[in-house]
Protein backbone atom coordinates (compact mmCIF):
# COMPACT_ATOMS: atom_id res chain seq x y z
CA UNK A 1 0.00 0.00 0.00
CA UNK A 2 1.11 3.25 -1.07
CA UNK A 3 -1.05 5.52 1.05
CA UNK A 4 -3.26 4.90 3.12
CA UNK A 5 -5.63 8.10 4.68
CA UNK A 6 -7.66 7.30 7.39
CA UNK A 7 -10.54 8.97 9.39
CA UNK A 8 -8.94 12.36 9.01
CA UNK A 9 -10.46 15.67 9.80
CA UNK A 10 -9.44 19.05 8.38
CA UNK A 11 -10.61 22.46 10.10
CA UNK A 12 -9.77 25.87 8.11
CA UNK A 13 -10.76 27.87 11.21
CA UNK A 14 -14.28 27.07 12.67
CA UNK A 15 -15.55 25.41 9.54
CA UNK A 16 -15.03 21.37 9.02
CA UNK A 17 -14.08 21.03 5.70
CA UNK A 18 -12.86 17.36 5.83
CA UNK A 19 -14.90 15.15 7.44
CA UNK A 20 -13.95 11.11 8.55
CA UNK A 21 -12.29 10.88 5.27
CA UNK A 22 -10.99 7.49 4.75
CA UNK A 23 -9.68 5.66 1.25
CA UNK A 24 -6.36 4.08 0.14
CA UNK A 25 -3.80 3.87 -3.23
CA UNK A 26 -1.88 1.06 -4.03
CA UNK A 27 1.25 0.78 -5.71
CA UNK A 28 1.02 1.57 -9.45
CA UNK A 29 -2.38 2.87 -9.30
CA UNK A 30 -3.79 6.01 -10.23
CA UNK A 31 -7.04 7.07 -8.36
CA UNK A 32 -9.56 9.69 -8.96
CA UNK A 33 -10.97 12.09 -5.89
CA UNK A 34 -14.00 12.90 -7.99
CA UNK A 35 -16.80 15.33 -6.93
CA UNK A 36 -17.93 18.97 -7.38
CA UNK A 37 -16.61 22.44 -6.82
CA UNK A 38 -16.26 22.97 -3.19
CA UNK A 39 -16.63 19.09 -1.72
CA UNK A 40 -12.94 18.94 -0.19
CA UNK A 41 -10.70 17.61 -3.28
CA UNK A 42 -8.15 19.85 -3.18
CA UNK A 43 -8.09 20.17 0.61
CA UNK A 44 -7.40 16.85 0.41
CA UNK A 45 -4.31 16.72 -1.76
CA UNK A 46 -3.23 19.22 0.43
CA UNK A 47 -3.61 17.58 3.72
CA UNK A 48 -1.69 14.34 2.34
CA UNK A 49 1.14 16.63 1.31
CA UNK A 50 1.58 18.20 4.73
CA UNK A 51 0.16 21.80 3.64
CA UNK A 52 -3.64 21.77 5.75
CA UNK A 53 -2.27 19.06 8.10
CA UNK A 54 -5.43 17.11 9.66
CA UNK A 55 -6.33 17.75 13.37
CA UNK A 56 -7.35 14.13 14.02
CA UNK A 57 -7.21 10.89 11.75
CA UNK A 58 -3.96 8.73 10.30
CA UNK A 59 -2.15 9.64 6.88
CA UNK A 60 0.08 6.68 6.23
CA UNK A 61 2.78 7.54 3.41
CA UNK A 62 4.47 3.20 2.44
CA UNK A 63 3.59 2.34 5.64
CA UNK A 64 5.34 5.57 7.81
CA UNK A 65 2.48 7.74 9.68
CA UNK A 66 3.35 11.68 8.04
CA UNK A 67 0.32 13.40 9.34
CA UNK A 68 2.42 15.50 11.49
CA UNK A 69 5.71 16.09 8.80
CA UNK A 70 6.68 19.05 7.24
CA UNK A 71 6.00 18.86 3.96
CA UNK A 72 9.48 19.66 2.79
CA UNK A 73 9.89 15.99 4.75
CA UNK A 74 7.26 15.08 3.03
CA UNK A 75 8.35 16.12 -0.39
CA UNK A 76 11.84 14.41 0.39
CA UNK A 77 10.30 11.01 1.28
CA UNK A 78 8.45 10.55 -2.25
CA UNK A 79 5.46 12.65 -2.34
CA UNK A 80 4.96 15.57 -5.26
CA UNK A 81 2.03 17.77 -5.29
CA UNK A 82 1.04 19.56 -8.47
CA UNK A 83 -1.88 22.23 -7.75
CA UNK A 84 -4.54 23.22 -9.96
CA UNK A 85 -2.84 26.80 -10.13
CA UNK A 86 0.56 25.28 -10.99
CA UNK A 87 2.72 27.53 -9.36
CA UNK A 88 6.10 27.22 -11.42
CA UNK A 89 9.10 29.57 -9.96
CA UNK A 90 8.51 32.60 -12.45
CA UNK A 91 11.85 33.87 -12.10
CA UNK A 92 13.71 30.57 -12.99
CA UNK A 93 14.22 29.22 -16.22
CA UNK A 94 12.57 25.92 -17.64
CA UNK A 95 15.77 23.59 -16.88
CA UNK A 96 16.39 26.05 -13.55
CA UNK A 97 12.59 24.72 -12.64
CA UNK A 98 13.40 20.91 -13.35
CA UNK A 99 16.89 20.66 -11.47
CA UNK A 100 15.73 22.80 -8.47
CA UNK A 101 12.99 20.04 -7.97
CA UNK A 102 16.07 17.03 -8.20
CA UNK A 103 18.09 18.97 -5.85
CA UNK A 104 15.67 20.04 -2.67
CA UNK A 105 14.08 16.48 -3.33
CA UNK A 106 17.23 15.15 -2.83
CA UNK A 107 15.76 12.06 -4.65
CA UNK A 108 17.59 10.10 -8.13
CA UNK A 109 16.28 7.81 -10.10
CA UNK A 110 14.91 6.82 -13.33
CA UNK A 111 13.81 10.66 -14.39
CA UNK A 112 16.65 12.20 -15.34
CA UNK A 113 16.63 15.66 -17.31
CA UNK A 114 17.27 13.59 -20.42
CA UNK A 115 14.58 11.55 -20.31
CA UNK A 116 11.85 14.03 -18.85
CA UNK A 117 12.99 16.07 -22.03
CA UNK A 118 12.51 13.34 -24.35
CA UNK A 119 9.10 12.70 -23.16
CA UNK A 120 8.41 16.66 -23.08
CA UNK A 121 10.21 17.72 -26.41
CA UNK A 122 8.67 21.25 -25.39
CA UNK A 123 11.18 21.49 -22.23
CA UNK A 124 14.17 20.71 -24.10
CA UNK A 125 12.90 23.60 -26.57
CA UNK A 126 12.66 26.57 -24.24
CA UNK A 127 15.16 24.96 -21.70
CA UNK A 128 16.72 28.71 -21.17
CA UNK A 129 13.15 30.54 -21.19
CA UNK A 130 12.03 31.94 -17.95
CA UNK A 131 9.32 30.06 -16.14
CA UNK A 132 7.09 33.34 -16.53
CA UNK A 133 6.89 33.37 -20.24
CA UNK A 134 5.15 29.66 -20.09
CA UNK A 135 1.47 29.49 -21.22
CA UNK A 136 -1.53 27.78 -19.16
CA UNK A 137 -0.72 24.21 -21.02
CA UNK A 138 2.78 24.68 -21.26
CA UNK A 139 3.17 25.20 -17.22
CA UNK A 140 1.21 22.56 -16.84
CA UNK A 141 3.78 20.38 -19.26
CA UNK A 142 6.19 22.05 -17.03
CA UNK A 143 4.81 20.98 -13.61
CA UNK A 144 4.62 17.81 -14.30
CA UNK A 145 8.41 17.35 -15.21
CA UNK A 146 9.30 19.45 -12.66
CA UNK A 147 7.36 16.69 -10.44
CA UNK A 148 8.89 13.62 -12.06
CA UNK A 149 12.22 15.16 -11.55
CA UNK A 150 11.35 14.30 -7.76
CA UNK A 151 11.57 10.57 -8.67
CA UNK A 152 8.11 10.71 -6.48
CA UNK A 153 6.41 7.06 -5.39
CA UNK A 154 3.38 9.21 -5.23
CA UNK A 155 2.30 12.26 -7.69
CA UNK A 156 -0.85 14.22 -6.28
CA UNK A 157 -2.49 15.70 -8.81
CA UNK A 158 -4.46 18.77 -8.70
CA UNK A 159 -7.82 19.57 -11.39
CA UNK A 160 -5.50 18.70 -14.38
CA UNK A 161 -7.64 18.99 -17.09
CA UNK A 162 -9.45 22.27 -15.53
CA UNK A 163 -9.30 25.55 -18.11
CA UNK A 164 -7.24 23.16 -21.02
CA UNK A 165 -8.29 22.80 -24.65
CA UNK A 166 -9.47 19.43 -25.96
CA UNK A 167 -6.75 19.13 -27.38
CA UNK A 168 -4.10 19.80 -24.67
CA UNK A 169 -6.43 17.18 -22.40
CA UNK A 170 -5.54 14.69 -25.26
CA UNK A 171 -2.61 15.36 -25.09
CA UNK A 172 -2.16 15.50 -20.85
CA UNK A 173 -4.29 11.77 -21.00
CA UNK A 174 -1.45 10.44 -23.35
CA UNK A 175 1.14 12.00 -20.80
CA UNK A 176 -0.40 10.74 -17.69
CA UNK A 177 -0.84 7.39 -19.12
CA UNK A 178 2.96 7.52 -20.48
CA UNK A 179 3.84 8.00 -16.59
CA UNK A 180 1.64 5.51 -15.33
CA UNK A 181 2.86 3.41 -17.12
CA UNK A 182 6.55 3.79 -15.73
CA UNK A 183 5.31 2.77 -12.05
CA UNK A 184 4.42 5.70 -11.07
CA UNK A 185 1.24 6.15 -8.25
CA UNK A 186 -1.20 8.78 -8.63
CA UNK A 187 -3.78 10.69 -6.77
CA UNK A 188 -5.60 12.72 -8.65
CA UNK A 189 -8.29 15.32 -7.99
CA UNK A 190 -10.87 16.70 -10.94
CA UNK A 191 -14.53 17.12 -11.81
CA UNK A 192 -14.45 15.50 -15.35
CA UNK A 193 -15.52 12.27 -15.05
CA UNK A 194 -14.67 11.62 -18.30
CA UNK A 195 -11.18 12.66 -17.60
CA UNK A 196 -10.85 10.10 -14.86
CA UNK A 197 -12.54 7.50 -16.95
CA UNK A 198 -9.77 7.63 -19.26
CA UNK A 199 -6.80 7.36 -16.61
CA UNK A 200 -7.57 5.72 -13.57
CA UNK A 201 -7.95 2.47 -12.16
CA UNK A 202 -10.46 3.58 -9.54
CA UNK A 203 -12.27 6.49 -7.58
CA UNK A 204 -13.65 7.93 -4.45
CA UNK A 205 -16.63 10.60 -4.77
CA UNK A 206 -16.23 13.45 -1.93
CA UNK A 207 -19.55 15.24 -1.48
CA UNK A 208 -19.28 17.85 1.58
CA UNK A 209 -16.23 16.89 2.57
CA UNK A 210 -16.63 13.39 3.28
CA UNK A 211 -16.19 10.51 0.92
CA UNK A 212 -19.91 9.27 0.05
CA UNK A 213 -18.61 6.16 -2.94
CA UNK A 214 -15.92 4.23 -3.81
CA UNK A 215 -15.40 1.99 -6.57
CA UNK A 216 -13.35 0.98 -9.86
CA UNK A 217 -13.72 3.93 -12.49
CA UNK A 218 -15.80 1.76 -14.79
CA UNK A 219 -18.19 0.89 -11.80
CA UNK A 220 -18.48 4.59 -11.26
CA UNK A 221 -19.26 5.31 -14.90
CA UNK A 222 -21.89 2.95 -15.16
CA UNK A 223 -23.63 4.24 -12.01
CA UNK A 224 -25.89 6.49 -12.92
CA UNK A 225 -27.51 7.23 -10.04
CA UNK A 226 -24.39 8.48 -8.30
CA UNK A 227 -23.27 10.24 -11.46
CA UNK A 228 -26.48 11.90 -11.20
CA UNK A 229 -26.59 12.55 -7.86
CA UNK A 230 -22.93 13.86 -7.02
CA UNK A 231 -21.01 14.41 -10.33
CA UNK A 232 -23.54 16.30 -12.96
CA UNK A 233 -23.65 20.34 -12.24
CA UNK B 1 33.90 74.52 -8.68
CA UNK B 2 34.64 71.69 -10.21
CA UNK B 3 36.99 70.35 -7.65
CA UNK B 4 34.15 70.98 -5.13
CA UNK B 5 31.62 68.66 -7.44
CA UNK B 6 34.24 65.87 -7.75
CA UNK B 7 34.69 65.89 -3.89
CA UNK B 8 30.89 66.01 -3.17
CA UNK B 9 30.12 63.13 -5.61
CA UNK B 10 32.86 61.00 -3.93
CA UNK B 11 31.63 61.31 -0.70
CA UNK B 12 27.96 60.76 -1.59
CA UNK B 13 29.05 57.30 -3.03
CA UNK B 14 30.73 56.89 -0.11
CA UNK B 15 28.35 57.71 2.13
CA UNK B 16 25.67 55.78 -0.45
CA UNK B 17 28.19 52.29 0.01
CA UNK B 18 27.16 52.83 4.39
CA UNK B 19 23.16 52.92 3.27
CA UNK B 20 23.54 50.18 0.19
CA UNK B 21 25.17 48.03 2.97
CA UNK B 22 21.75 48.24 4.84
CA UNK B 23 19.48 48.55 2.52
CA UNK B 24 20.58 44.98 0.76
CA UNK B 25 20.31 42.85 4.02
CA UNK B 26 17.27 44.80 4.60
CA UNK B 27 15.84 44.00 0.85
CA UNK B 28 16.82 40.74 1.00
CA UNK B 29 14.98 39.80 3.78
CA UNK B 30 12.15 41.86 3.31
CA UNK B 31 12.35 39.62 -0.39
CA UNK B 32 12.31 36.74 0.80
CA UNK B 33 10.93 36.53 3.91
CA UNK B 34 8.27 39.66 3.80
CA UNK B 35 8.99 40.65 7.27
CA UNK B 36 9.93 44.57 7.05
CA UNK B 37 12.87 44.51 9.78
CA UNK B 38 12.82 48.18 11.93
CA UNK B 39 15.60 46.56 13.91
CA UNK B 40 18.10 46.34 10.57
CA UNK B 41 19.59 49.02 11.56
CA UNK B 42 20.58 47.57 15.21
CA UNK B 43 22.57 44.74 13.09
CA UNK B 44 24.64 47.99 12.08
CA UNK B 45 25.22 49.59 15.58
CA UNK B 46 25.85 46.08 16.46
CA UNK B 47 28.40 45.34 14.07
CA UNK B 48 29.81 48.14 14.62
CA UNK B 49 30.51 48.14 18.41
CA UNK B 50 31.32 44.36 18.25
CA UNK B 51 34.57 45.34 15.51
CA UNK B 52 35.08 48.00 17.86
CA UNK B 53 35.41 45.37 20.93
CA UNK B 54 37.19 43.45 19.08
CA UNK B 55 39.80 45.82 17.69
CA UNK B 56 40.58 46.73 21.13
CA UNK B 57 40.64 43.57 22.61
CA UNK B 58 43.18 41.96 20.18
CA UNK B 59 45.52 45.30 19.81
CA UNK B 60 44.35 47.36 16.84
CA UNK B 61 43.54 44.55 14.19
CA UNK B 62 40.57 46.11 12.49
CA UNK B 63 40.43 43.26 9.90
CA UNK B 64 39.40 40.49 12.82
CA UNK B 65 37.07 43.14 14.03
CA UNK B 66 35.51 43.31 10.90
CA UNK B 67 35.61 39.56 10.57
CA UNK B 68 34.08 38.70 13.81
CA UNK B 69 32.03 41.43 14.84
CA UNK B 70 29.37 40.62 11.87
CA UNK B 71 30.04 36.95 12.82
CA UNK B 72 28.38 37.90 16.24
CA UNK B 73 25.92 39.84 14.66
CA UNK B 74 24.54 37.06 12.27
CA UNK B 75 24.43 34.77 15.39
CA UNK B 76 22.51 37.37 17.08
CA UNK B 77 20.30 37.59 13.67
CA UNK B 78 19.79 34.13 13.77
CA UNK B 79 18.32 33.71 17.36
CA UNK B 80 16.01 36.51 16.54
CA UNK B 81 14.39 34.97 13.62
CA UNK B 82 14.52 31.26 15.06
CA UNK B 83 12.34 32.80 18.68
CA UNK B 84 10.90 35.98 17.51
CA UNK B 85 10.08 36.55 14.20
CA UNK B 86 8.89 33.03 13.75
CA UNK B 87 5.87 34.45 15.75
CA UNK B 88 4.85 37.11 13.72
CA UNK B 89 5.45 35.81 10.05
CA UNK B 90 1.67 34.65 9.93
CA UNK B 91 0.61 38.39 11.81
CA UNK B 92 -0.06 41.59 9.76
CA UNK B 93 2.82 43.70 9.40
CA UNK B 94 1.98 46.25 11.74
CA UNK B 95 2.42 43.51 13.95
CA UNK B 96 6.08 43.02 12.62
CA UNK B 97 6.82 46.55 13.13
CA UNK B 98 6.09 46.45 16.57
CA UNK B 99 8.42 43.69 17.20
CA UNK B 100 11.20 44.98 15.19
CA UNK B 101 10.63 48.03 16.98
CA UNK B 102 10.66 46.84 20.20
CA UNK B 103 14.03 45.08 19.11
CA UNK B 104 15.65 48.16 18.29
CA UNK B 105 15.07 49.76 21.95
CA UNK B 106 16.34 46.35 23.42
CA UNK B 107 19.34 46.58 21.62
CA UNK B 108 20.30 50.16 22.00
CA UNK B 109 19.96 49.77 26.06
CA UNK B 110 22.04 46.36 25.51
CA UNK B 111 25.06 48.52 24.05
CA UNK B 112 24.01 51.53 26.89
CA UNK B 113 25.32 48.43 29.33
CA UNK B 114 27.83 47.35 27.97
CA UNK B 115 29.93 50.17 26.38
CA UNK B 116 28.14 52.87 28.14
CA UNK B 117 25.45 55.53 26.75
CA UNK B 118 28.08 58.23 25.74
CA UNK B 119 30.18 58.09 22.03
CA UNK B 120 32.92 56.26 21.65
CA UNK B 121 36.08 57.26 19.76
CA UNK B 122 37.35 55.31 16.50
CA UNK B 123 40.62 54.81 15.14
CA UNK B 124 42.01 54.87 11.92
CA UNK B 125 42.56 51.56 10.37
CA UNK B 126 46.53 51.06 9.71
CA UNK B 127 47.15 51.07 6.00
CA UNK B 128 43.80 53.01 4.69
CA UNK B 129 44.33 55.88 7.24
CA UNK B 130 46.09 58.38 4.82
CA UNK B 131 44.78 60.61 1.98
CA UNK B 132 45.38 61.00 -1.98
CA UNK B 133 44.95 63.86 -4.06
CA UNK B 134 41.81 63.96 -6.22
CA UNK B 135 41.36 66.93 -8.53
CA UNK B 136 43.70 69.22 -6.56
CA UNK B 137 42.30 68.06 -3.00
CA UNK B 138 42.72 65.37 -0.63
CA UNK B 139 40.08 63.00 0.00
CA UNK B 140 41.04 60.11 2.44
CA UNK B 141 41.73 56.90 0.98
CA UNK B 142 39.26 54.98 3.42
CA UNK B 143 36.74 56.49 1.25
CA UNK B 144 38.14 55.23 -2.13
CA UNK B 145 38.20 51.75 -0.07
CA UNK B 146 34.23 52.03 0.83
CA UNK B 147 33.24 53.12 -2.22
CA UNK B 148 35.28 49.88 -4.20
CA UNK B 149 33.65 47.92 -1.53
CA UNK B 150 29.84 48.85 -2.11
CA UNK B 151 29.87 47.52 -5.72
CA UNK B 152 32.06 44.32 -4.87
CA UNK B 153 29.30 43.46 -2.52
CA UNK B 154 26.72 44.35 -5.15
CA UNK B 155 28.33 41.55 -7.42
CA UNK B 156 28.83 39.35 -5.33
CA UNK B 157 24.88 39.01 -4.07
CA UNK B 158 24.18 39.34 -7.87
CA UNK B 159 26.76 35.78 -8.67
CA UNK B 160 24.96 34.42 -5.07
CA UNK B 161 21.68 34.86 -6.28
CA UNK B 162 21.93 34.30 -9.69
CA UNK B 163 24.60 31.58 -10.38
CA UNK B 164 24.50 29.81 -7.35
CA UNK B 165 21.79 26.63 -6.38
CA UNK B 166 21.56 28.49 -2.83
CA UNK B 167 20.46 31.97 -5.05
CA UNK B 168 18.34 29.27 -6.80
CA UNK B 169 16.28 28.12 -4.05
CA UNK B 170 15.88 32.09 -2.32
CA UNK B 171 14.65 32.68 -5.37
CA UNK B 172 12.14 30.01 -6.18
CA UNK B 173 11.03 30.57 -2.06
CA UNK B 174 10.62 34.27 -2.61
CA UNK B 175 8.28 33.89 -5.13
CA UNK B 176 6.41 30.83 -3.98
CA UNK B 177 7.06 29.49 -0.01
CA UNK B 178 4.46 26.90 0.11
CA UNK B 179 5.84 25.47 -3.62
CA UNK B 180 9.54 25.29 -2.61
CA UNK B 181 8.31 23.57 0.60
CA UNK B 182 6.88 21.28 -1.86
CA UNK B 183 9.78 20.51 -3.62
CA UNK B 184 11.73 19.74 -0.27
CA UNK B 185 12.89 22.92 0.41
CA UNK B 186 13.42 23.55 4.02
CA UNK B 187 11.94 26.45 4.08
CA UNK B 188 11.65 27.79 7.74
CA UNK B 189 16.19 27.00 7.52
CA UNK B 190 16.56 28.92 4.41
CA UNK B 191 14.77 31.67 6.22
CA UNK B 192 17.09 31.47 9.36
CA UNK B 193 19.80 31.63 6.74
CA UNK B 194 18.74 34.47 4.84
CA UNK B 195 17.91 36.82 7.99
CA UNK B 196 21.26 35.99 9.50
CA UNK B 197 23.32 36.74 5.79
CA UNK B 198 21.36 40.33 5.73
CA UNK B 199 21.96 40.78 9.91
CA UNK B 200 25.80 39.86 8.45
CA UNK B 201 25.71 42.47 5.70
CA UNK B 202 24.31 45.11 7.51
CA UNK B 203 26.81 44.13 10.31
CA UNK B 204 29.67 44.44 8.19
CA UNK B 205 28.40 48.40 7.42
CA UNK B 206 28.67 48.49 10.88
CA UNK B 207 32.19 47.28 10.90
CA UNK B 208 32.89 49.48 8.51
CA UNK B 209 31.60 52.49 9.56
CA UNK B 210 33.93 52.28 12.87
CA UNK B 211 37.00 54.33 11.03
CA UNK B 212 34.54 56.25 8.95
CA UNK B 213 32.07 57.97 11.59
CA UNK B 214 34.52 58.80 14.00
CA UNK B 215 32.66 58.29 17.00
CA UNK B 216 30.15 55.32 17.75
CA UNK B 217 26.74 56.68 19.37
CA UNK B 218 23.41 54.09 20.37
CA UNK B 219 21.72 56.17 17.85
CA UNK B 220 23.75 55.12 15.02
CA UNK B 221 21.38 52.09 14.00
CA UNK B 222 18.30 54.66 13.75
CA UNK B 223 19.80 57.00 11.64
CA UNK B 224 20.90 54.52 9.18
CA UNK B 225 17.75 52.56 9.16
CA UNK B 226 15.52 55.88 8.20
CA UNK B 227 18.30 56.53 5.32
CA UNK B 228 17.89 52.14 4.44
CA UNK B 229 14.16 52.56 4.38
CA UNK B 230 14.25 55.58 2.28
CA UNK B 231 16.28 53.40 -0.24
CA UNK B 232 13.83 50.84 -0.14
CA UNK B 233 10.80 53.34 -0.92
CA UNK B 234 12.88 54.31 -3.69
CA UNK B 235 14.22 51.49 -5.41
CA UNK B 236 11.35 49.49 -4.61
CA UNK B 237 10.83 46.65 -1.74
CA UNK B 238 11.86 43.75 -2.65
CA UNK B 239 14.53 44.74 -5.34
CA UNK B 240 18.54 44.97 -4.82
CA UNK B 241 18.99 46.48 -7.98
CA UNK B 242 16.68 49.41 -6.87
CA UNK B 243 18.73 49.25 -3.14
CA UNK B 244 21.55 50.08 -5.00
CA UNK B 245 20.70 52.87 -7.45
CA UNK B 246 18.83 54.25 -4.60
CA UNK B 247 21.79 54.08 -1.66
CA UNK B 248 23.57 56.12 -4.44
CA UNK B 249 20.90 58.50 -4.99
CA UNK B 250 20.25 58.71 -1.46
CA UNK B 251 24.20 59.31 -0.68
CA UNK B 252 24.66 61.24 -3.50
CA UNK B 253 21.68 63.79 -2.74
CA UNK B 254 22.34 64.19 1.02
CA UNK B 255 26.37 65.06 -0.26
CA UNK B 256 24.83 67.57 -2.30
CA UNK B 257 22.56 68.77 0.13
CA UNK B 258 24.77 69.22 2.99
CA UNK B 259 27.76 70.91 0.85
CA UNK B 260 25.44 73.49 -1.31
CA UNK B 261 21.72 73.79 0.05
CA UNK B 262 22.61 73.00 4.08
CA UNK B 263 19.27 74.41 4.91
CA UNK B 264 17.18 71.91 2.64
CA UNK B 265 20.02 69.24 3.23
CA UNK B 266 17.47 66.53 4.99
CA UNK B 267 14.20 68.44 2.76
CA UNK B 268 16.03 66.88 -0.88
CA UNK B 269 16.25 63.19 0.51
CA UNK B 270 12.30 63.36 2.30
CA UNK B 271 11.42 65.23 -0.65
CA UNK B 272 12.64 62.91 -3.52
CA UNK B 273 10.68 60.16 -0.84
CA UNK B 274 7.93 61.88 -0.84
CA UNK B 275 7.67 62.30 -5.01
CA UNK B 276 8.20 58.61 -5.49
CA UNK B 277 5.25 57.67 -3.03
CA UNK B 278 3.23 60.13 -4.79
CA UNK B 279 4.30 59.54 -8.73
CA UNK B 280 5.46 55.77 -8.60
CA UNK B 281 4.51 54.58 -4.74
CA UNK B 282 6.10 50.85 -5.67
CA UNK B 283 9.33 52.42 -6.31
CA UNK B 284 11.32 52.12 -9.32
CA UNK B 285 12.44 48.70 -9.69
CA UNK B 286 9.58 46.83 -7.35
CA UNK B 287 9.55 42.84 -8.21
CA UNK B 288 6.45 40.82 -8.15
Amino acid sequence: MVLRVDQIDVYYGTAHVLQNISFEVKQGETVALLGRNGMGKTTTLRSIMGLNPPTNGSIRFEGVEICKLAPNVIAKRGVSYIPDDLRIFPDLTCEENLEIAARASGRSGYWTKERIENLFPLLADRRKQKGSSFSGGEKKILSLGRSLMMNPTLILLDEPSEGLAPLIVRTLLETIKKIKGHGVTILLADQNLRFCNEVCDRGYILEKGTVVHGGSMTEIWDNDDVVRRYLVV
Amino acid sequence: MLQSLVHVCLAGISAGMFIWLVASGLTLVFGVLRVLNFAHGSFYMLGAYLCFAVLKAMGGNFWLGLLLGPLVVSMVGYVMERYLLRLVYHLELPYQLLLTFAMVLIFDDLVKMIWGAGSIGSPAVPGLSGSVSIAGREFPVYNLFIIAVGPLVALGLYGLLEKTWWGRIVRASASDREMALSIGVNVPLLYSGVFMFGAWLSAVGGALAVPYVGLLTTGMGEAIIISAFIVVVIGGLGSLKGAFLGSLIVGLLSSFGTRFMPMLDMFLTFGLMAAVLLWRPQGFFAEG
